[in-house]
């Protein structure tokens, strides 16, 4: 008896965090007149909000620019970070500490302080309304380095060692042999920064003004704060649905993976 | 020969770095030095930079606004922190016993933390709506006045602390979880031979060995609090009477609808610093060494 009561309390305190999302889901269904109904039913379902949206904002447009812009971040985190991170770990150069050095020391200044002087240099580069301005600043990542390295410590040195007597070069050592070898580390270090980059929406904010550059949150914020939702419930929820959507899919599907990442890293988006 | 010099010194080291190094240069090393020239300067971007000396720290000190968005992230803290702490050691012990479906329920919580926050800000505008909100017409129906969440200087800032806990308390939910499963059972049996009780147990083992979570949820709700800017950008545009006014915020409309550049830097500056000292002060007032 105490064990199901235990449960049903439980089972509460999971509704507390996935009732809102089913609900939004719902509301964003119904008519306006509806939404601040308790009951996630109706009688009038209908696409109407979904369709207003489509009218109103290019939002396919900027749902590829976000696809783009995540996508591209993600390779070349992946790419470039492995990289300097197998340099770290496995390499021996002068001037290999003072660099590790340095990464640390970039993970701990506030990114309040580089934003201003970061919008600047854009506009000195002409960047602005470019899609360089949202990508070129994410391609390296300390915190991918930083794991990959602590990663690529624990790789066994005889199978580096001989893939060396065969004649590999460093980069098809970490491309062909050691990759396929760290898939673990990849993916958290892939999801993190996909999902990162995908719900980033200051960044955009500041170096984005036309529309058709626009990332998705960034879009949908617009959206919503400024007039062209007409204050309509219904239609803001949809647009949140759309951004909402791919992220819980991919969730869905790696939810394992997430968890494990972002508990292992305490990185958070 | 090349061969074994090669274990000496591995030059493709450098060739591999290299883009770390022009990386750095560009995108972190050059904004942190201009960053303290801008301090220094008024400037509109457009106009050439005009030298200000200390005139845009000065401003600063008697500027009522920065003032108000330091306070409204201590009242953000505090709310944010304690309720998060206390939300996710709960969760997390429930969540670390012998339960059916232990995944489900883990993946649940976790939901809100992988959404943007602007779809959750835009759920939660419509949840604290005066007239049409959920919580005010669950309030209404169960015979109790409806509540100002977001139009009230007092109310908005809790309720966007409330909001932000919803959001991420999955995460530190999980980290919990990590920190409990990491704490040695030996400990808990050599304490049930010595008879401790169930509290006596949470209090003297639990909470002292989640010390190192327990400083990396605190730090990382620090950090939170003082990067808060999309909420009240959506929900209040930093109002009523500025009173969910945050740092960041602060600094973009600075920034970006008034073009003071120059000032906006010395805010950012001075807030980073701000975090820093808060951040070297937690770890000294909390951290402890554990024995495992």
């Amino acid at each position: 008896m105490k064990r199901i009561i235990f449960y049903i309390l439980l089972l509460i305190a999971t509704l507390i965090f996935v009732y809102p999302f089913i609900w939004m889901t719902t509301a964003s269904l119904r008519p306006e007149r509806e939404i601040s109904y308790l009951s996630p039913l109706s009688r009038n379902f209908s696409f109407g909000s979904y369709i207003t949206v489509f009218k109103r904002i290019p939002i396919v447009r900027a749902f590829l620019n976000s696809l783009i812009v995540s996508s591209s971040i993600t390779i070349s985190v992946l790419i470039f970070s492995s990289m300097i991170g197998y340099a770290l770990s496995r390499l021996k150069f002068k001037g290999r500490e003072l660099i590790f050095m340095v990464i640390l020391f970039t993970m701990m200044i506030p990114f309040q302080i580089t934003l201003i002087p970061l919008y600047v240099l854009m506009v000195k580069l002409g960047w602005t309304d470019t899609y360089q301005a949202l990508i070129v600043p994410g391609m390296i990542s300390a915190f991918g380095i930083l794991l990959f390295r602590q990663y690529f410590k624990a790789f066994p040195k005889s199978i580096i060692d001989a893939a060396r007597v065969d004649g590999c070069s460093d980069f098809g050592i970490l491309y062909r042999i050691i990759w396929p070898n760290s898939i673990p580390a990849l993916v958290t270090v892939g999801i993190i920064t996909f999902m990162n980059t995908w719900n980033n929406v200051l960044w955009p904010l500041v170096v984005i003004r036309k529309t058709s550059f626009m990332t998705m949150p960034q879009m949908v914020v617009l959206f919503t704060v400024g007039g062209q939702a007409e204050a309509q419930v219904g239609v803001q929820l949809a647009s949140a649905m759309m951004l909402a959507i791919p992220i819980v899919i991919i969730y869905m599907i790696f939810q394992r993976h997430f968890i494990a990442s972002m508990a292992h890293t305490g990185i958070k988006g | 020969m090349e061969k074994l010099c090669r274990y000496e010194t591995d030059r493709v080291g450098y060739v591999m770095v290299l883009p770390y190094i022009i990386f750095f240069l560009i995108f972190v090393g050059y904004p942190l030095f201009f960053s303290f020239i801008l301090v220094f300067h008024k400037w509109n971007i457009i106009s050439p930079m005009k030298f200000a000396g200390l005139y845009n720290f000065n401003f600063l000190l008697h500027d009522p606004l920065f003032w108000k968005s330091l306070r409204n992230t201590l009242i953000f803290l505090i709310i944010h922190i304690p309720l998060q702490i206390i939300v996710a050691l709960v969760i997390a012990n429930i969540l670390n016993q012998k339960i059916i479906a232990r995944g489900f329920f883990r993946a649940s919580f976790f939901l809100p933390v992988v959404i943007s926050g602007v779809v959750i800000t835009i759920l939660w505008q419509q949840f604290y709506s005066f007239e049409t909100g959920l919580f005010n017409t669950i309030l209404s129906r169960i015979g109790m006045t409806k509540i100002p969440w977001l139009i009230n200087t007092k109310f908005a800032m809790p309720s966007i602390a409330i909001m932000a806990t919803w959001k991420n308390v999955g995460l530190y939910i999980v980290l919990f979880l990590a920190g409990l499963q990491a704490i040695p059972s030996s400990i808990y049996e050599a304490a049930d031979v010595d008879g401790a009780t169930a509290r006596q147990k949470f209090f003297y083992i639990t909470i002292p060995m989640l010390n190192p979570t327990m400083i990396m949820v605190l730090i990382l709700s620090t950090l939170g609090g003082f990067s808060l800017f999309i909420e009240p950008y959506v929900m209040t545009g930093g109002g009523p009477i500025n009173s969910t006014l945050s740092c960041v915020l602060y600094i973009y409309k600075q920034a970006f609808y008034f073009n003071h550049m120059g000032y906006a830097a010395t805010l950012a500056f001075t807030v980073a610093f701000i975090i820093m000292i808060v951040v070297i002060i937690q770890r000294k007032l909390f951290e402890t060494e554990v024995y495992a």
